[in-house]
């Protein structure tokens, strides 16, 4: 179980999506469920490139799998995205800081403009 | 009197590998969006937000035109940035490179940062494309984000332990 453990990282979610293949894998499935099949004809893919890519994703967690009858079906699991998205998120505030900034900028210019209409000194 | 208040977050998204994309209103008309943004005693004002210091912004605002601004973070350090402008349209649209000069071989890892400006109902939506010349260099910038944010984090802390009487 540690090694399962292991496996869910916040690395090893970056690494599984840094695969270009991987990330259309991964487009695909936030359609729908898919079967390795329709990956396969989707994707133009071969068969053991998409299952082995699936394999990856599902040691990370990005991906489910479920059996129906005797095929495999696979889905898409938002959770293990989340550290990604926390990633962008703290560069993302450090924009939202500048332009609060920026606000108070644009307050002053604003009461220039319409105060005086002498906007330079 | 509108209320000039912050008009909400920054929304970024990733268009591509290589591409970042930010975008915000402001409660102001786009020239006066577009002077702040180009005036170099005010961008001193903004740019590098309460992260200390914009000791230097040298805007020449034409095609062909270098800028250069370098923040000196509250440690002293100093960090540069520069780039030349590539297309200009008054109050509506900024090319320009931008070259982080503390990056590994800074000339061949700039951006390409396209600004645009729209108004409506006296409001501004301004957006910044950011595109790099590789995923690296993008994820490199997203990176950056997170140094900041761990040192917001290391502050705090330290604010919390000053806080805290000695000897608990």
């Amino acid at each position: 179980m540690p090694s399962m453990a292991r496996a869910a990282t916040t690395t090893d979610a970056f690494n599984a999506v840094a695969e270009p293949r991987r990330r259309r894998i991964l487009d695909a499935l936030a359609v729908g469920d898919r079967r390795v099949n329709d990956l396969v004809g989707l994707l133009d893919i071969s068969q053991p490139q998409v299952s082995k890519h699936l394999k990856v994703l599902r040691e990370v967690g990005l991906v489910r799998v479920r059996k129906e009858g005797r095929e495999r079906v696979y889905r898409l699991d938002g959770h293990s995205l989340k550290p990604i998205h926390d990633w962008v998120r703290t560069y993302e505030r450090i924009w939202s800081e500048r332009f609060d900034a920026l606000d108070e900028v644009l307050a002053d210019l604003k009461a220039k403009e319409e105060g005086n209409g002498d906007g330079d000194k | 009197m509108e209320t000039v208040t912050s008009s909400g977050s920054a929304k970024l998204t990733l268009p591509s590998d290589t591409e970042i994309h930010v975008t915000r209103e402001f409660a102001a008309p786009k020239h006066l969006v577009y002077k702040a943004v180009t005036t170099p005693e005010l961008v001193k004002r903004w740019w590098n937000a309460k992260r200390g210091q914009v000791t230097t912004a040298d805007i020449d605002l034409r095609e062909g035109g270098k800028w250069r601004y370098v923040m000196a973070a509250e440690n002293g350090f100093e960090v540069g940035f520069h780039g030349e402008y590539r297309d200009i349209v008054p109050n509506e649209r900024i090319v320009s490179t931008e070259v982080f000069e503390g990056a590994p071989d800074p000339e061949s890892n700039g951006t390409v940062n396209t600004m645009t400006l729209k108004e409506r109902d006296g409001r501004t939506t301004l957006t910044v494309l950011i595109q790099c010349p590789s995923k690296e260099v993008r994820d490199a910038i997203i990176e950056s984000g997170m140094e900041a944010g761990l040192q917001d984090a290391y502050d705090l802390l330290e604010e919390v332990a000053i806080s805290l009487p000695a000897g608990s």
